[in-house]
């Protein structure tokens, strides 16, 4: 696809040189925060997203690592129960809502409109108030730790009865802050539909577009879609706990495992909302790296559009064992199979992309070959969870919370980390130190599966999920996997020192960057300006 | 060039898109509901009298109908089915009861929640008379028995040979809605 982009003149050069580090603004600290605050750039606005989703990061991670100090051996050593479920659940929350959301609304944010050759988003007030948002968002839902009570205890997922009759009185707080996280996607999708649609460069063709740029027009359809049945949950919950309403109470005609339907009809999309943003950033760094077109390209399209569409109809495969129907069973079952033939697509095309490239193996190419390996390895575990005579076994199992991790930590993280290497230089027009980042690809590698492997292997011998304490058989497995964990959160590190190093210094990136690189956004100079493309370039 | 208007166009469609979907999470409740219903899936029984049933009774088929009590959140109450078990013959009425008894210091309001297994047995179990119609308000330390009236519908599939009715009582004490009622029940 690059040759078919020539850019026509050097439109950048007249702006001088402070378009390099932003507006103008007076110096002192107010001045600076008045900046960040009330920007409607979407560079701005990315980079915002970015750090936020990377303090979030640690703060998920903290409590990740103090799950796995409780759980290092059997009997309660730091913690009680109540409070080992308070970390489950806003270590879920976090993670899912603030990590890997916020990072690749902040990815879409930089990069969707340089790479369709936009000047900034369509709606730019609409975007500072959707990142905005989110800071309440976690501050409220950071603040129940603090509450008398306790904080959300009820799992990520707020079953009702839990959240309802047994929630703490923090939930209300917790429900507001998934409100706004809520309005902050919604609002976020909308003007990345509205930027994708209306603000292509001309000659940008819908095929011609990046596949980063079409997996983000599909997950913010999907985010559409989904999103307002969240806070729809929510809302119910809210007036099921206060209103005398009786959404999920048994008792006044209500039904508690309604609460289970309208809630994965939710989850399921949000865990493609999850993965499909690292789809396109994966079909953007294999190629590049392979010196080769990406394979099937078209096909990588289609793809995508079929797992978005399947997504809204296995919500049920989550709940197999709460007593629904043979036939739905059935459904449900052959359904979610049927998710792993596009999914496959994309695999066996990303395999197809490498295969007689030139390759190098540049830390963002590592991240997506492990990508790739390891994705798959969370995928088939997935479609063993979809059998649903398997599923009785597995069900709430460490089985489970192998396969989750397996998709979302070197699924949509490793992309993410591989899409910040990838895309650092263009940002601050330095290059990172390839060897730091070998080390921390390296080390988050090897020690993300010494955490997550013995998982599976702790879920078919039966070990429960969300518990703090297990018997004694399982003691050894969770001795590594805690070791792992440690040895992962402490690589990520070197990732945070290796991004600070390269803001500061480094060796001047080209405007290409690498060598095989493709897209609009190569054609700027590094570091990316605070305009480009005032004037749209023309695509051929 | 930048069309300002087109974007804010399309910008209140998707918006309009958004909210239309936030009405669809609601809609999916009466959605359940008559899912259930029409399918009788999920073990749900009808919570209406139905007529009672004046078909021939299928005498070449015996069918045990075993009846549960449980107490939701410890409720202070007795209750439990005056009879676990009984058999019938597709077609035929039935008449049965269940007791409950007030053990605690106060006049208390309950709410029992019937649930069928297996589930796809609920769409032939029909109820003329139910306990679980209407909630059932006691003074402190009295018993009833409340009775349950109903028939298998000769329809019901033949691998079927036991039905599992579970009531579980719920404490609506103090909450208003749904009707309380006094009719129906058997004092002592």
């Amino acid at each position: 696809m690059s040759d078919a982009i020539t850019h026509t003149g050097d439109h950048t050069h007249g702006h001088g040189h402070d378009d390099h580090h932003g507006p103008h603004i007076k110096k002192g600290i107010l001045p600076w925060i008045g900046r960040w605050v009330f920007t409607t750039n979407h560079k701005d606005i990315g980079t915002l997203y970015l750090w936020l989703s990377f303090l979030m990061f640690f703060v998920g991670g903290a409590m990740a690592l103090l799950i796995r100090a409780e759980l290092f051996k059997p009997g309660l050593q730091i913690m009680n129960p109540d409070f080992f479920n308070q970390m489950t659940t806003l270590h879920g929350l976090i993670m899912v809502f603030g990590v890997i959301m916020p990072a690749s609304v902040g990815l879409a944010n930089w990069l969707v409109p340089m790479m369709i050759g936009a000047p900034d988003m369509a709606l730019p007030r609409l975007n500072n108030w959707s990142f905005w948002l989110l800071p309440f968002a976690f501050t409220i839902l950071m603040s129940t730790l603090f509450m008398k009570g306790s904080a959300p205890n009820f799992g990520w997922t707020f079953y009702a009865p839990l959240s309802t009759s047994y929630g703490p009185p923090s939930t209300d707080f917790f429900i507001f802050s998934v409100h706004l996280m809520g309005i902050s996607s919604i609002m976020g999708a909308l003007n990345i539909i509205v930027t994708i649609l209306n603000m292509r460069a001309p000659g940008m063709t819908m095929m011609k577009m990046p596949i980063f740029v079409w997996t983000w027009l599909i997950t913010a359809f999907l985010l559409l879609a989904v999103m307002p049945v969240l806070a729809g949950a929510v809302t119910m919950v809210l007036t099921d706990r206060h209103f005398g309403t009786s959404f999920f109470n048994a008792a006044g005609g209500g039904d508690p495992l309604l609460f289970q339907h309208v809630f994965w009809f939710f989850g399921h999309p949000e865990v493609y909302i999850l993965i499909m943003p690292a789809f396109g950033i994966i079909s953007e760094i294999i190629p590049t790296f392979s010196r080769k077109a990406l394979f099937g390209r078209s096909f990588m399209i289609y793809a995508i559009a079929a797992i978005a569409i399947l997504s809204l109809i296995v919500w049920a495969h989550h709940m197999f064992t709460t007593g629904i129907t043979l036939s739905a069973e059935l459904f449900f079952m052959y359904a979610t199979m049927l998710i792993a033939v596009p999914t496959g697509v994309k695999v066996f095309n990303w395999v197809s992309t490498m295969f007689q490239g030139a390759m190098t193996f540049e830390t963002p190419m590592l991240f997506a070959v492990a990508f790739v390996i390891l994705f798959t390895i969370g995928g088939f575990s997935g479609l063993m969870l979809s059998i649903v005579p398997a599923d009785f076994q597995y069900q709430d199992t460490y089985f489970v919370v192998a396969h989750f991790h397996y998709v979302l930590v070197p699924g949509s993280l490793f992309a993410l980390m591989a899409a910040v290497y990838f895309w650092l230089p263009k940002w601050t027009g330095h290059m990172y130190n390839e060897a730091l980042g070998k080390w921390h690809f390296w080390l988050s590698v090897i020690s993300m599966n010494v955490t997550f492997f013995p998982m599976h292997f702790l879920g078919l011998a039966g070990m429960p999920r969300r518990v703090p304490d297990y018997a004694l058989q399982f003691a050894d497995f969770n001795a590594i996997a805690s070791v792992g964990a440690f040895v992962f959160g402490v690589a990520q590190l070197l990732f945070l020192a290796n991004i600070i190093l390269t803001i500061r210094g480094g060796k001047k990136a080209t405007t290409k960057v690498w060598e095989g690189s493709q897209g609009l956004e190569w054609t700027v100079p590094s570091p990316a300006p605070y305009h480009t493309f005032a004037t749209p370039p023309v695509v051929k | 060039m930048i069309d300002k208007r087109k974007n804010r166009r399309l910008g209140i469609i998707l918006f309009s898109a958004s909210i239309l979907m936030f009405g669809f999470g609601f809609a999916l409740v009466p959605l359940y509901n008559v899912l259930c219903n029409a399918l009788g899936i999920n073990g749900k029984t009808n919570t209406t009298p139905v007529a009672e049933a004046y078909s021939p009774i299928d005498k070449s088929r015996v069918v045990t109908v075993q009846f549960i009590a449980t107490n939701n959140e410890n409720l202070p109450w007795d209750f439990h089915p005056s009879e676990t078990q009984v058999k019938v013959h597709p077609g035929e009425n039935r008449l049965i009861t269940y007791f409950a008894k007030n053990n605690a210091g106060k006049t208390m309001t309950i709410q029992a929640v019937p649930s069928v297994t297996p589930g796809i047995a609920a769409k032939y179990l029909r109820k003329t008379e139910c306990f679980c119609f209407t909630q059932q308000t006691l003074m402190s330390g009295k018993s009833m028995l409340m009775p349950m009236k109903f028939h298998l519908d000769r329809d019901l599939p033949k691998n079927i040979n036991t039905v599992t009715i579970a009531y579980t009582v719920f404490n609506t004490t103090g909450q208003t809605r749904g009707k309380s009622s006094k009719a129906g029940r058997i004092s002592k």
